[in-house]
């Protein structure tokens, strides 16, 4: 490391005393369409999703002779066999102390295995329809500058999931699926045009002016619920420490930046926090390839085998960037 | 120092969590009126067939949506926001789209959480609602020859019967139409056939017209109950009131 | 598998609710429920709030009714039942029930100032016979009153009645039917010489004209207006009349409604005769054969006190006119005399004697009730044109009139309840019989009950001051020798001097000639106009009031001593109805705590005393009776003895537990079916059945023929109606129509005959005096009396400017100490209202729903002003229900009576109304 240092006065050294190096598209990516390839995923996927249920409900779309996606992100079936639930609904009805049919429950154990498996916040960042419009809002904010606006704890979601469930069992109804803005939203998508939309805006202007990603990164509940499912997850942010400069252009795009905590992540090998939502913003912007896809269980190898290429690759990285600047 | 260090942090910290409490406690409320505000939005709401039992339909209803996908009619809806109807439950208004009574029932057959109640297997035993007339509105009631709610009826001389009364004004027999909540599943195809301007029979919450007979009586001509041939002794009633309460007024000294 | 209690009110919650809502139930809820009610045991009953008499059914299940339904069987109702009879079960289990004697005490003495505290039975006799042998040592037989009635079991007003004249010698025990029925009875012995009607509620189904006068039977008897409703909505030709002094219920329903002042229904009957004998539509056939003519004296007094000793200084104007009355211009006319006339009330002490007339002089009397002056005289609202009141009388006339028209004539308390109320009773008969429409199916005049046993108990049973069972009076000697010879008491025991009615009793403890009363089933403290008076009487004179009662009320709070008693299924009981109809029940559960039944309280009162503390002289002041010396009832100590009497003996002994009472009425009796009875398994005998079989002893073979005990018990068997006569066959067989030879075995001669024995020879005179004295025999016949207009006694001037009429209303049952203990029924009606015009409201600044004050000469009440209400008062006229002791409209009343009957006018005084 040492070695590294001396001799190398031009060099902007970053806070673990590494060299940061300048963000150059690789070459080989340089199209921008690859900057924006998760982001385009991800807006195919919420589309694709609302689509399919859409196009089911209205168009009559099959698969097989089977019907794509009847219901709603709340519970629907899937080809006519597969039963889908939103896990967070049937646990507040759960709550209000009523027995449900073994159909919702299979279905809410199939999307919470799913999500357990993929990324609990995998459903925030690549099917939730609202993450459109707060994503908008937060796009807006970095393209105007707008001032972070109110600070509030990131833990009001977990208090609004205890709320929920508590008011679940007082009101005798499921609390948070009769104010919810993301059913509501999608119903009305699906099913035609009510007030729910007044729900979504006011989100959108909250997010907007008052809280950064104030909706999903502080309030929603079922994101909390999600975030605890997400602990447990296997798809995760492979964080490869050594090779990372500490330059922070992560944490500019994440929109839960608490979760990039790097001392953790370095201990771990990974994000390790469940209210990561995989959202792979950071994985491309990250200049040094620090942080990647992975599964859980193939991250500490993977990690072993970056971290010797990385030594091994140091000096002619070094000498890629003294070459960048001089010329 | 220390101790008075880590005294001033868990004093933080408790400050901190009560905030957060006090701050849950206050969304929870406001939380809670806006829930209890949406369920009983809307007193008259017809759902569709195995939703008799509000609460537990209210509570069990994920509001999917699947019921109304599989209603062939159209004749269900999910309500959206804004309309005064429980949020993304599923409803018919009759006046448009009755329900027409499918036998294999659908809507229920597609409801993944059971807030249509799956035991439901009969169509006729559906209550959706209770179908009421407005005598002094129904065509009928006026001595005209309409009937139509009772022709339509799809439990026809059961759910509706006509009445023949004198009608007094002159030498014509009235056709009265009269609702036998018994056999009324609320269905609507009367609301939506009745031809007044403003449908004179109206499908409402059972709830919110029928009463209910004290149960320390019975209708002596329905009851099966009959003269007790050989009485059986009673056991000594339990513990009845003792030391009359009457004594306070008999002993209080107001002005007779 | 056993439910547990949780999962059975779950069920049979859920079962009940799905029911009536129309939900199917799964078959599992349905089969609990049903398992539930399979407890329940049902009997028979009868509901005990008004005459009609519904027949009910009871089920009962671990010692509570837990439900009651109409009796589909019985033919009164078929199922049916008002909203009192719908709560029958609930009347029970008010929260204040009465569950222990309550002795007024002071550091553990009886003091009549002290405070209630509990005391045991035995504490409660022991100070009940104490002070009863004070009063009656210091007094003698008149000294003592018993307080009955109307409501009283059969058993119970017998076994009453039967302790006061045969044990203590006493005839002051009067029922608070005095209050309700006692110008009926006047009028049926001075017309008929029997009591009850001779009709039956199937009229309602034979006749085509109802005419109803003076009752609000929308209200007061609702299920048999809805048998009259359906009469007339089955069948176009019937007419219905509402004849009242302000509009009601009946009149939604009535073809004809006829609002006249109070007191002048006595003119539009004699307009209605003279319209008969004008029109030549008497009945001559029948009148020759069956009818004779009377009248008597038309200057009786009110039956106020003879003397104003006791009124108060503002009442004495009012009071004064009990001795003279100057007469008003129709009156005067209507009496054929002067306006302006001094009249002295010459003959208030003998105002029920009477003498026989021509048709001539008949004729003459009617002569002056045109229908100009009558139509003048009676027009009660002053919004209505006196064009159109003439044409309804007219009306009215020919409804009567028209020989194709069966007639039925109706009324209660705006009849009985009238300062000439026994007038205004036989002047409908008067009218029936000259039109010969009596006694046959669907013709009559018929006089409702407004009690559910003011005919089976007070009236047959004969709990009056003057009366004995079965029609016999204590005047007659024969019949007290009867009595005597029933009861095995020695000739002479009987006393033959009238006892004092329900009011004289009050007036009795106000000038203290009482010290000693005792209040069975009813609220007389409530009930009893102008009740200022004797609330002092109760509470400032040197007197013992006991008063048996189920919950606390008026009555209960002015007493010394309070006996808690059993109600209506808490013991064994018979009712007798309007019709004549005797029906029974069991006791179907326990009475509560310490509570007993009224037959209990009676005998084991009797055990106190023995035989040789009554037998000897007592004085009873003014007694003047063949046989006997003046004012003394003899000792008869010397022919008792000679009977086997030591005079050791307790009354109990004599009256009720005798020998062969013990042994004939043994307990168990296989009629109760496994239903117990509180009192005989004490006594190891069964006193209600024992006394039941004596009672009627008295009416056999006189027309009051009654079944044995066990008859009224069976199943199928819903009330006879008397007379019931066993034939050869030993089937009993009821009587539907008295006096008619189709129907009626007592007829012996003709087609028709008024067999009743009392008051049938009489005199001869004209219309003013006897002229002569020999008394001539009309047995076999009716009376059709003349009886004049008179005005009443107070009228509305210029300070007290409106008439007050006071009634029930539906939901409530008199003075309300049960039904108010019904949380529904409370609720349905809170509050009694003041009901009056519109107009009358706005005249005074008050608005619907403001506070009042009615005044009275005698007190005043605050209510509330409704001017929308049920009943709709004309101009000048306010009506107040008696039921809410807040509103102790009594205290406002007066207690003018009519001075035949003795029955108070709760119908009509002069009250103001102003803003509070």
């Amino acid at each position: 490391m040492s070695t590294l240092e001396s001799g190398n006065g031009g060099v902007r050294l970053g806070p673990n005393g590494r060299p940061v190096r300048p963000f150059v598209m690789p070459k080989r990516f340089t199209g921008k369409l690859w900057v924006w390839r998760y982001t385009i995923l991800r807006r195919i996927t919420e589309i694709g999703v609302l689509l399919l249920f859409f196009g089911t409900v209205h168009w009559g779309w099959t698969l097989f002779g089977q019907r794509i996606l009847v219901g709603n992100l709340s519970a629907s079936t899937l080809l006519d066999t597969v039963p889908l639930a939103d896990p967070f609904a049937t646990l507040q009805i759960l709550f209000t102390g009523h027995v449900l049919q073994p159909e919702v429950l299979l279905g809410a154990a199939i999307v919470l295995v799913f999500y357990a498996l993929l990324g609990g916040r995998v459903w925030c960042a690549w099917v939730c329809p609202v993450a459109l419009v707060t994503d908008l809002s937060s796009w807006l904010r970095r393209r105007f500058g707008i001032s972070p606006g109110v600070s509030i704890s990131r833990s009001v979601r977990y208090w609004a999931l205890g709320v929920a469930l508590v008011l679940s069992t007082l009101t005798g109804v499921a609390a948070f699926e009769w104010v919810s803005p993301i059913s509501m939203f999608h119903r009305e998508l699906l099913f035609g045009a009510g007030l729910g939309w007044m729900a979504v805006a006011g989100i959108f202007v909250f997010d907007l002016f008052v809280v950064r990603d104030g909706w999903c990164g502080h309030l929603c509940p079922l994101g909390a619920f999600y975030g605890v499912v997400g602990e447990v997850a296997l798809l995760r942010i492979r964080f490869d420490a050594p090779t990372c400069t500490h330059c922070g252009e992560c944490a500019k795009v994440c929109p839960e930046p608490h979760v990039l905590n790097l001392k953790k992540a370095a201990e771990a090998g990974m994000i390790r926090s469940g209210e990561c939502t995989n959202c792979g913003r950071c994985v491309v912007v990250c200049p040094e390839d620090t942080l990647s896809f992975d599964l859980r269980f193939l991250i500490r190898k993977h990690n072993l085998q970056s971290s010797s290429a990385a030594l091994a690759d140091s000096s002619s990285t070094v000498q890629a960037a003294n070459q960048g600047t001089s010329s | 120092m220390s101790s008075s260090k880590t005294a001033s942090a868990r004093r933080l910290f408790l400050a901190k969590l009560g905030q957060s409490a006090a701050m849950a406690a206050t969304g929870g409320l406001l939380w809670g009126f806006m829930v209890e505000q949406q369920v009983h939005a809307a007193h008259n709401v017809i759902r569709p067939p195995g939703a008799e039992d509000a609460d537990g339909f209210y509570a069990k209803c994920i509001k999917c949506g699947q019921c109304v996908r599989d209603c062939p009619y159209d004749t269900l809806r999910l309500a959206p926001a804004g309309m005064r109807i429980p949020i993304g439950t599923p409803y018919f208004v009759p006046r448009e789209i009755p329900c027409y009574m499918c036998p294999d029932i659908p809507c229920k057959a597609a409801c993944p959480t059971g807030a249509l109640n799956p035991k439901l297997t009969k169509i006729d035993d559906a209550r959706m609602g209770l179908a009421v007339i407005d005598m002094e509105h129904c065509l009928s009631w006026q001595g005209l020859r309409c009937e139509v709610c009772y022709r339509e009826c799809p439990i026809q001389g059961k759910a509706i019967i006509v009445k023949n009364y004198p009608r007094k004004l002159s030498k014509h027999g009235m056709f009265v139409p009269v609702v036998q909540a018994e056999y009324c599943t609320g269905c609507g195809v009367c609301e939506k056939a009745c031809p007044t301007e403003k449908a004179a029979i109206r499908v409402v919450q059972p709830e919110l017209v029928e009463g209910k007979i004290g149960e320390h009586y019975r209708l002596g001509w329905k009851d099966p109950g009959r003269l007790t041939e050989e009485f059986k002794p009673y056991a000594p009633p339990s513990q009845r009131q003792e030391g009359p309460s009457g004594l306070d007024y008999l002993n209080r000294e107001d002005e007779l | 598998m056993e439910l547990t209690r949780r999962d059975f009110l779950k069920a049979s919650i859920a079962a009940s609710t799905a029911v009536t809502v129309g939900i199917p139930v799964g078959k599992e809820a349905q089969a609990a429920a049903g398992e539930a009610e399979a407890g329940w045991q049902w009997d028979k009953g009868v509901c005990r709030f008004c005459g009609t008499g519904c027949g009910i059914m009871i089920a009962t299940k671990d010692g509570r009714v837990v439900a009651t339904k109409g009796d589909p069987d019985a033919p009164v109702n078929r199922g049916l039942n008002c909203i009192k009879g719908y709560f029958n079960g609930k009347i029970l289990y008010g929260k204040d029930r009465l569950t222990q004697p309550l002795l007024r005490m002071k550091n553990g003495k009886f003091d009549k100032k002290g405070q209630f505290v509990p005391v045991s039975w035995e504490r409660a006799f022991d100070e009940m016979a104490k002070q009863f042998r004070r009063a009656y040592k210091e007094k003698g037989p008149t000294g003592v009153a018993i307080f009955g009635s109307g409501q009283y079991t059969i058993p119970e007003g017998y076994t009453s009645a039967k302790l006061m004249k045969a044990g203590f010698r006493s005839n002051n025990i009067d029922p608070n039917a005095r209050h309700c029925m006692a110008s009926a009875v006047a009028a049926f012995i001075q017309t008929f010489g029997i009591d009850e009607p001779a009709g039956n509620y199937d009229d309602i189904e034979y006749t085509d004209t109802i005419v109803v006068w003076g009752a609000n039977m929308a209200e007061m008897h609702p299920i048999l207006w809805a048998r009259v409703s359906d009469r007339r909505l089955s069948n176009d030709n019937v007419r219905i009349v509402n004849l009242s002094t302000f509009r009601n219920r009946c009149s939604d329903i009535a073809d004809l409604e006829i609002i006249f002042k109070p007191n002048t229904d006595l003119a539009i009957q004699n307009y209605i005769a003279r319209e008969i004998v004008k029109r030549d539509a008497v009945n001559w056939d029948f009148v020759k054969k069956h009818c004779v003519f009377a009248t008597g004296p038309y200057d009786i007094g009110y039956g106020m006190r003879a003397t104003d000793k006791y009124a108060f200084p503002k009442e004495k104007d009012t009071q004064a006119k009990q001795f003279r009355v100057k007469l008003d211009k129709y009156e005067a006319i209507a009496q054929r005399r002067k306006p302006g006339e001094i009249v002295e009330q010459k003959n208030a002490k003998s105002a029920g004697k009477h003498w026989m007339i021509t048709f001539e002089d008949f004729k003459k009397a009617v002569e002056p009730y045109t229908l100009d002056f009558v139509a003048e005289l009676a027009k009660g609202d002053p919004d209505e044109s006196l064009e159109d009141f003439k044409k309804k009388l007219r009306m009215l006339a020919d409804l009567y009139i028209d020989p194709k028209r069966k007639v039925c004539s109706y009324w209660t308390m705006g009849f009985n309840q009238h300062q000439r109320g026994t007038w205004v009773n036989e002047q409908c008969y008067m009218n029936h019989l000259l039109l010969g429409k009596q006694c046959q199916p669907g013709n009559g005049a018929f006089s409702l009950t407004g009690q559910p046993s003011a005919c089976g108990t007070a009236r047959e049973v004969g709990t009056f001051a003057h009366r004995l069972p079965a029609d016999m009076v204590v005047f007659n000697k024969k019949h007290r020798d009867f009595a005597e010879k029933t009861w095995k008491l020695p000739t002479g025991y009987l006393n033959p001097k009238v006892g004092s009615h329900i009011t004289k009793i009050m007036r009795d403890l106000e000038d203290g000639s009482i010290k000693w009363a005792w209040v069975q089933v009813c609220n007389p403290w409530q009930d009893t106009a102008n009740a200022n008076h004797w609330i002092k009487a109760a509470r400032e004179m040197d007197n013992f009031i006991v008063v048996s009662e189920a919950y606390p009320g008026i009555s209960a709070k002015v007493a010394d001593l309070v006996l808690p008693t059993a109600m209506i299924f808490e013991k064994w009981g018979l009712y007798g109805n309007a019709e004549r109809r005797t029906q029974a029940w069991r006791e179907q559960v326990p009475p509560p705590g310490e509570a007993k039944g009224d037959v209990w309280q009676t005998m084991e009162f009797a055990k106190r005393f023995k035989l040789k503390e009554f037998w000897g002289e007592q004085p009873v002041p003014g007694l003047k009776a063949e046989g006997f010396p003046d004012g003394k009832l003899p000792d008869v100590s010397a022919q008792a003895k000679a009977m086997g009497y030591t005079g050791e003996e307790t009354l109990f002994d004599v009256l009720f537990g005798t020998e062969e009472n013990k042994k004939k009425y043994r307990w168990p009796d296989p009629v109760a079916k496994g239903h117990d009875n509180h009192i005989a398994k004490e006594y190891g005998w069964f006193p209600e059945k024992a006394m039941w079989m004596e009672y009627v002893k008295f009416g056999r073979g006189h027309g009051h023929d009654l079944a044995d005990f066990d008859v009224y018990y069976r199943d199928d068997v819903r009330g006879l109606r008397w007379p019931v006569i066993q034939g050869k066959d030993g089937k009993w067989v009821e009587t539907l129509w008295r006096f008619n030879a189709k129907y009626d075995p007592y007829v012996k001669n003709g087609d028709f005959e008024f067999y009743g024995p009392a008051l049938k020879k009489l005199p001869s005179g004209d219309l003013d005096k006897v002229t002569d004295p020999t008394k001539k025999s009309l047995a076999g016949k009716a009376k059709i009396f003349f009886r004049p207009y008179a005005a009443p006694v107070e009228q509305p001037d210029d300070e007290y400017d409106l008439w007050l009429s006071t009634g029930r209303v539906l939901e409530h049952w008199h003075s309300g100490t049960m039904t108010r203990r019904v949380p529904e029924l409370h609720r349905a009606v809170p509050a009694a209202l003041i009901y009056m015009h519109p107009a009358d409201a706005d005249k005074r600044g008050l608005k619907r729903n403001d506070l009042a004050r009615v005044v009275s000469r005698r007190g005043e009440v605050l209510a509330r002003v409704e001017t929308r209400g049920r009943n709709r008062p004309p101009k000048g006229y306010i009506f107040v229900p008696w039921f809410d002791e807040s509103v102790f409209i009594n205290k406002v009343t007066l207690d003018a009576t009519c001075p035949i009957s003795k029955q108070e006018d709760f119908k009509k005084c002069a009250v103001k109304v102003v803003k509070a």
